[in-house]
């Protein structure tokens, strides 16, 4: 008898644990999309699903966003569901119409009696070296969207657990994964129990004491980063991934912010009408008077996602999130 | 071999082996729309069937002008006539099987009614007290779909779903001739073709997407054609014949139960009424177009039918008049009563569980409630009906 060594598992790994454990569960649950099936999905997201539970389960589609999920409202509608890939972030644009006019609202429109249990998953942002139209962060979008729930993890666990719940869910899960963590690895045995994780609850990755950088998806390593470097400085970072973007946990982040009486919000989606807005509004209306310092954002340029030899400066990275902690002792100083 | 036998062997392969598809055939619609009435097909055509088609446009005519006097007295916020088109909306509701689903545009309250909506339901959306004020599955009726084909794609997802789980389950989708320039028509036509989807394509051709006319529409020869390059069968057949409406949708929904895939059917008629009463139709159209038209009314081509070949008489006329006045006194009676709203209803049916966002929005407009009956209370005001 040998001990199975607990081997690292990437994020791309639990994704389809959670899609095949998913499928197994619930003879309802379909996976669909282009290039989902014999491919395997472009990250091979969906890798061997075809072959376990059959094309009728695992379906590759014509390539048609607007298609793919508009199909998919009318097997929801028939009591299936569909487990949609939209393959990249810009790609999903054509789907928009179907996902806005009738995804979100189905439930809405219908007094109830007709919710859409269907998952979108979006690999987003940016990072990979893709080429344009592979990169966007598009997150605002979809929190602009009432009747929509939008998640993204960061961890590899929580790409098990937060998927098995998008799935569960009686409402439609825009389920946002980010493309340059699909092979970040986490000590993760998947032959384990695994949890799932509620939809809706953000979490502390790192306890501090100084400020609060606010993040999520890809960014919530590059904050981790942060906060270890932030330590020469004397500064001890709160890093609070928010897993959810709708529902938004205020309670978390309003908690952690009223400790450490300073913000930042960390994302890649530009500034400018993005989620980061919202974060330091919601932030400011219930913490004004814990803050020392007026809640920065560390954003994307407001510009369309740059080529991939110029990306690293659009990123936020660890040196810009520094640079505005620093701005924040300096507020607090004077 | 045929395109049908072809399919399924296609791949690209390198010239100079590649030989284009040469025999489309059997999938080109006729030159001409199908016709029963006033021919001798007629003549096979169930005379029960006819006369049910007959109570029913009688009544679909009645809906329609009963609809359009309500949104003149304000009781509507607008409503887009059938008239001229109840043929289609009578027969695509009349072919389908209990078990079988609808998917209606905002035009087709009449095919939903014909199925047998409640005429008050079909027209929430319309009236503006809920957008779909019935519950989709029990009469396996789609919500009345205003953004243009997108309910297509719907049709044919849950078509193929029903096929995944064994259930010989029809869908039919209509659409109008505007409707089939939107890329939703074409992914959901082309979909149905490569999922062999049992699904019907109803496109009412009226002649105006509000006011552009076909030709500035399409370059095809018919909408009808547009099936042959997604590889199913294309019909077309006189929208103003319910009989030939009828029974070319049969055919198809046949086809469709019995494993043989999708059909695109073009009807082709004519929308007597402006788009809707906030459309000027005479800035595109003249009156004697119309005119023509209304000379080639459904309903007096199935009365001289039927009462050519004796099956209607004055009495048989008259009990249909009759039967749609009752339904439309009954319409009106309740249409004129104002509906009972309740504001909470807001946060009810955006998520299974409201998100802690929607609960502190759902109390604030609790308190402004409160506050609001507190006010009209002390000025001596009773609330108005329903409301609170």
């Amino acid at each position: 008898m040998t001990t199975v060594a607990l081997k690292p598992a990437t994020m791309a790994q639990a994704l389809t644990r959670a899609l095949r454990d998913a499928m197994a569960a619930d003879p309802s649950v379909h996976v669909m999309g282009e290039d989902v099936g014999t491919l395997g999905g472009v990250f091979r997201v969906t890798d061997g699903l075809a072959k376990e539970f059959g094309e009728d389960r695992c379906t590759d589609t014509p390539l048609a966003e607007a298609g793919i999920l508009g199909t998919a409202v009318g097997m929801a509608m028939y009591g299936l569901r569909p487990v949609v890939e939209m393959q990249f972030d810009a790609f999903a644009y054509p789907a928009f119409e179907q996902l806005i006019s009738h995804v979100a609202r189905m439930r809405n429109r219908t007094r109830g009696a007709m919710p859409l249990p269907l998952t979108i998953r979006v690999p987003y942002g940016g990072g990979i070296g893709g080429v344009e139209h592979h990169s966007d962060s598009s997150e605002a979008y979809y929190m602009a969207t009432p009747g929509l729930h939008v998640v993204t993890p960061a961890t590899v666990a929580d790409a098990y657990g937060l998927l098995r719940a998008s799935i569960a869910s009686d409402d439609p899960v825009v389920f946002l994964e980010p493309k340059r963590l699909y092979w970040s690895k986490d000590s993760w045995n998947p032959d384990e129990p695994r949890s799932v994780e509620p939809i809706g609850r953000a979490v502390v990755r790192r306890p501090g004491r100084s400020a609060t950088l606010i993040t999520y998806g890809p960014s919530v390593p590059v904050c981790l980063e942060a906060a270890e470097a932030a330590r020469t400085e004397g500064w001890d970072l709160e890093v609070v991934d928010l897993r959810s973007l709708v529902p938004f946990d205020d309670e978390t982040v309003a908690a952690s912010v009223r400790r450490t009486g300073r913000a930042v919000v960390v994302h890649e989606s530009g500034g400018y009408g993005g989620p980061g807005g919202e974060i330091a509004a919601r932030v400011s209306e219930r913490c004004f008077h814990h803050l020392e310092a007026p809640v920065l954002r560390v954003a994307g340029f407001d510009i369309p996602y740059p080529p991939p030899m110029l990306e690293r400066h659009h990123l936020p990275g660890v040196d810009r999130i520094l640079d505005a902690v620093a701005r924040l002792q300096w507020e607090a100083d004077n | 071999m045929t395109v049908m036998e072809q399919r399924g062997a296609y791949r690209p392969t390198p010239p100079p082996a590649w030989q284009p598809r040469t025999d489309p055939a059997p999938l080109l619609p006729d030159a001409l729309p199908h016709r029963v009435l006033g021919t001798g097909t007629a003549a096979r055509v169930d005379p029960d069937l006819l006369r049910r088609l007959y109570t029913e446009l009688v009544r679909g005519r009645r809906y329609n002008t009963q609809a359009t006097a309500l949104t003149k007295q304000g009781r509507l916020a607008v409503y887009p006539s059938s008239t001229g088109q109840e043929a289609c909306e009578v027969a695509a509701a009349l072919v389908l099987e209990e078990r079988d689903w609808l998917f209606p545009s905002y035009r087709d309250t009449l095919a939903a009614v014909a199925r047998g909506l409640d005429p008050v339901q079909a027209l929430t959306l319309l009236r503006g007290d809920w957008h779909t004020g019935y519950d989709p599955r029990e009469l396996r009726i789609a919500p009345l779909c205003t953004p243009l084909a997108t309910q297509l794609p719907h049709a044919v997802g849950l078509a193929h779903a029903a096929r995944l789980k064994g259930d010989d389950v029809v869908a039919l989708a209509l659409v109008g001739d505007g409707g089939t320039s939107e890329g939703d028509f074409h992914e959901a036509l082309n979909f149905a073709a490569v999922w062999q989807a049992p699904v019907v394509f109803l496109v009412q051709n009226n002649g105006f997407a509000i006011s552009v006319p076909l030709d500035k529409q399409t370059a095809a020869p018919s909408l009808a054609h547009k099936a042959v390059g997604y590889g199913m069968p294309g019909r077309l057949v006189d929208g103003n014949d319910a009989a030939a409406v009828h029974e070319v949708l049969s055919d198809a929904v046949r086809h469709a139960r019995a494993g043989g895939g999708p059909t695109l059917v073009e009807a082709v008629t004519y929308r007597i009424e402006a788009h809707t009463n906030a459309d000027d139709a005479t800035r595109y159209r003249g009156d004697s177009e119309v005119e023509t038209w209304r000379a080639h009314d459904p309903i007096v081509l199935l009365e001289k039918e039927l009462t050519e070949r004796g099956l209607l008489d004055e009495e048989g006329i008259l009990a249909a008049r009759e039967a749609a006045e009752t339904m439309a006194a009954d319409l009106r009676a309740r249409m004129n009563q104002d509906p009972v709203l309740d504001p909470m209803d807001l946060f009810a049916h955006v998520y299974a569980e409201p998100t802690p966002q929607l609960r502190e929005q759902e109390a604030r407009l609790r308190a402004e409630l409160a506050a609001e009956a507190d006010t009209d209370t002390a000025a001596g005001f009773e609330p108005e009906g329903g409301g609170r």
